[in-house]
């Protein structure tokens, strides 16, 4: 493998750069939100108010509207993804360059991409299908802390699970066939995954006259707003990893 | 470890010890500033209810438990 003479950037370069790509993946991802979510969120709120009309000694959860005005909130969306994004993809950015002291060669930002796959599964997928996002109106907020820990919880398991899947990977050795090295990785996951699903506890709190068209609107546009978020990341990330000097000298001379 | 004498990318220059605390420094605020975002209702932000108010719509649409 031909060592190149250019020096990788320092943490800081690498840093700046995953900040910036989880800032417009954030961004993006508001952008989906705002086309695709604000609309069930609305219906949402008209359903959880008229539930607060009909039962006031219910003493549900109440929407501030007096410290942020419903169009105050919309736009909050984009300030919530932008932060939450350049957050997640400053992390991004550190497991890279923690991963990378492993690595001799250039590799033109793919262990960012496969990073943003694993974050994907392991942190939004694996939590999502066993505690799915719930829009204004269905929860109890009785049970709010509980909801709280637990979806911090699976998304630790969630990413356990994916790392299992890569120790099964490499368990098997690199002279093992590609299906049985992918399906040990597989069983590995599987296993963290499922053992989770079944130990931890779960959440029936739908209201039986909640719309199901609404609620699965509601949910499939926040998976959504993360797909578009963690792709946006690893893209933009890799783009700006990429280092042309590096990639042409690396080529193999063919 | 004893792949330390190759000149390995993305090394901080002036050795681990150094990188090992940008790195918690980094990991720390990082996972503050998701904290504010998903979680916070004041506590830290000190801004009261306004904050978490203001993103709302954000933490719903991010999968975060809400109320």
């Amino acid at each position: 493998m031909p060592l190149n003479t250019t020096t990788a950037p320092p943490f800081v370069t690498v840093l700046v750069r995953g900040l910036l790509a989880g800032l417009v993946a954030g961004l993006l991802a508001g952008a989906f939100a705002y086309v695709a979510g604000e609309p069930r969120i609305e219906a949402a709120i008209a359903i959880e108010e008229a539930a607060t009309h009909a039962e006031p000694a219910a003493g549900g959860h109440q929407h501030e509207d007096a410290l942020v005005s419903r169009s105050g909130q919309r736009g909050g969306l984009f300030l919530a993804t932008g932060l939450f994004g350049a957050a997640m993809g400053g992390l991004l950015a550190t497991a890279y360059v923690l991963l990378s002291r492993r690595r001799r060669a250039y590799d033109d930002g793919r262990s960012g991409l496969l990073l943003a796959g694993a974050a994907l599964l392991g942190a939004v997928i694996v939590p999502f299908l066993k505690y799915p996002a719930n829009p204004p109106a269905v929860g109890d907020p009785a049970t709010i802390n509980q909801r709280t820990v637990t979806y911090l919880l699976m998304v630790v398991l969630g990413l356990v699970a994916v790392w299992a899947g890569s120790l099964g990977y490499r368990a098997v050795g690199v002279g093992a066939p590609t299906w049985l090295r992918v399906a040990a990785a597989v069983g590995g996951f599987l296993l963290v995954t499922v053992v989770s699903y079944v130990v931890m506890p779960s959440f029936q709190e739908v209201p039986a006259d909640f719309p199901a068209t609404l609620l699965w609107d509601f949910r499939l546009a926040s998976l959504g707003t993360q797909v578009v978020l963690w792709t946006g990341i690893g893209l933009l990330f890799a783009a700006l990893m990429h280092d042309r000097r590096r990639a042409t000298s690396a080529a193999p001379v063919t | 470890m004893s792949s330390s004498t190759s000149s390995q990318p993305l090394v901080h220059p002036a050795g681990t010890a150094r990188l090992l605390w940008t790195v918690l420094t980094t990991v720390a605020v990082l996972t503050l500033l998701a904290y504010l975002v998903a979680f916070d209702q004041g506590a830290v932000s000190r801004s009261g209810m306004y904050l978490h108010e203001l993103m709302h719509d954000g933490r719903h649409l991010l999968g975060v438990p809400c109320h």
